[in-house]
């Protein structure tokens, strides 16, 4: 058995912040898409579901905001089951970025960032302070908070998911493949910019990709998932070293080759 | 007597029954809009309502005017004045299209934004009020800019039952082989609907997302 369940070292005492426990997710047809799920994650740390599409990783992702509620099993946020909270106040203290954004088209860049405090009754003093907060902690140039989303590039309006997600402080940040519609160039600049967030805020953060190379160079723990199940959850170092014949087969298949060790530099 | 002539020496006339005609679509439509849209928003937001509701609303669709207020006629409190009647009728004929596209408006919203939007935690209603109604409305607007056109074509056919609106110069015209008669109704008509069209054109260009 791969499956390590040593928390990550350097990470301090690991509180354990998400945990599924044998979950199971079928589509209303039937159709099991996830099996016998058991996983921990960690607080602070960044753990990646690495897989192919259809492995079940955005399936396990979005059990975690109850997006999806599970056939069997539990889904616990800190401490408790998911299935006995209130599923809104339950997402709005989990952080949402995905690949295609989802920007509110018909709002400003402002209106985007400020939608959830402004729900939530926050003062606009305080509003318009986070903004700011925001804009600058994503690598945005404050004038762009009056565009529209559709007067942005791919790399722009995808900050401003992530300003979105971080609008309310969430403890906890999901990320379904959220450089992925990104040129190589942009990916690496968000990538670089997302480490050094993740250094400052120490947010729990899963992270889906198909990528090993972003898996690699975001990841604290990689799980790899294949067919709907978790078949090997390592650190990065130890992806990287193990024996296994699946993961060598994802390496291979994915990389092709190419030197893996190269895309960590810039950690 | 040329028309120009009969236009000017009649305008008052014209003028009482384009208002009339105005009266007729502008109190249906509204009517239309205030019953189509929520039940437009329900087959959106519950598939089961769907197939019931557009397909009553396509059934209505299918029923001659000229019958549907011949039907309505005997019915008690409505037959005592023939523009309750017709403002009914048009009502009916005005909700198809208001209903599907205020329905296909909401279906057509990006699935991203939706999701994004129901995984930040924002409620059913302030999904729908904040997002997917905004976002679907220059669909909306479209389809009841189809429903003032078509309105104000039919409406014509209300006079026959003793409605008013353009429709009796036309009835009249027919009667006294009166081109001139028919046209006094037709031109206004013609004029209304370019004008609904243009106008509701111009706020579903100004609603469109970009």
């Amino acid at each position: 058995m791969i499956a390590d369940r040593k928390p990550m070292e350097g990470a301090g005492i690991a509180e354990l912040v998400i945990e599924f426990r044998d979950v199971q997710y079928r589509l209303p047809n039937g159709t099991p898409l996830l099996s016998g799920l058991n996983l921990q994650i960690n607080g602070g740390e960044t753990l990646v579901l690495l897989g192919r599409s259809g492995s079940g990783k955005t399936t396990t992702l979005k059990l975690i905001n109850r997006l999806l509620v599970p056939a069997g099993g539990d889904v616990r946020v800190n401490g408790s089951s998911t299935a006995a909270m209130d599923v809104i106040a339950l997402r709005r203290s989990i952080g949402y970025v995905i690949q295609d954004v989802g920007l509110f088209p018909h709002f400003t860049v402002e209106r985007n960032v400020a939608l959830l405090p402004r729900i939530e009754g926050w003062p606009s003093e305080k509003i318009q302070n986070r903004i700011a907060e925001l804009l600058q902690l994503v690598g945005l140039e404050k004038g762009l908070g009056s565009r529209y989303p559709h007067e942005l590039s791919g790399g722009q309006r995808q900050r401003v998911g992530v300003a979105r997600a971080l609008a309310a402080d969430p403890a906890i940040l999901l990320m379904d493949e959220p450089f992925g519609a990104l040129d190589a160039i942009t990916r690496d600049e968000l990538q670089r910019e997302f480490l050094a967030l993740q250094q400052r805020l120490h947010k729990t953060v899963v992270f889906v990709t198909h990528d090993l190379r972003e898996a690699l160079r975001l990841g604290s723990r990689i799980a790899l998932m294949e067919a709907g199940r978790l078949i090997a959850l390592l650190s990065p170092d130890e992806f990287l070293r193990s024996n296994d014949a699946r993961i060598a087969a994802y390496v291979e298949a994915f990389a092709g080759g190419c030197d893996l060790l190269a895309s960590r530099g810039g950690r | 007597m040329n028309l120009l002539h009969f236009f000017s020496e009649n305008r008052q006339q014209i003028l009482e029954l384009t208002l009339e005609h105005l009266w007729l679509v502008g109190i249906s439509t509204l009517l239309a809009a205030c019953i189509g849209i929520p039940l437009g928003i329900l087959s959106a937001r519950w598939p089961a309502w769907n197939k019931p509701v557009l397909g009553t609303a396509n059934i209505i669709q299918t029923i001659p005017s000229l019958a549907l207020f011949g039907f309505l006629l005997p019915v008690p409190w409505l037959g005592d004045r023939a523009d309750r009647l017709a403002i009914l009728a048009l009502t009916l004929y005005a909700l198809l299209p208001i209903i599907r596209n205020t329905y296909t408006g909401i279906r057509g919203v990006d699935p991203a934004v939706v999701e994004a939007g129901r995984g930040m935690g924002l409620t059913a209603n302030q999904l729908l009020f904040q997002v997917e109604l905004p976002l679907a409305s220059s669909v909306i607007v479209s389809g009841i800019r189809i429903a003032v056109v078509i309105s104000v074509g039919l409406a014509t056919i209300a006079a026959a039952i003793g409605a008013g609106g353009l429709g009796e110069f036309i009835f009249r015209g027919l009667a006294m082989v009166s081109n001139q008669l028919i046209l006094a109704g037709a031109i206004p008509a013609a004029v209304l609907a370019l004008a609904a069209d243009f106008a509701l054109g111009w706020l579903e260009r100004r609603l469109r997302p970009r």
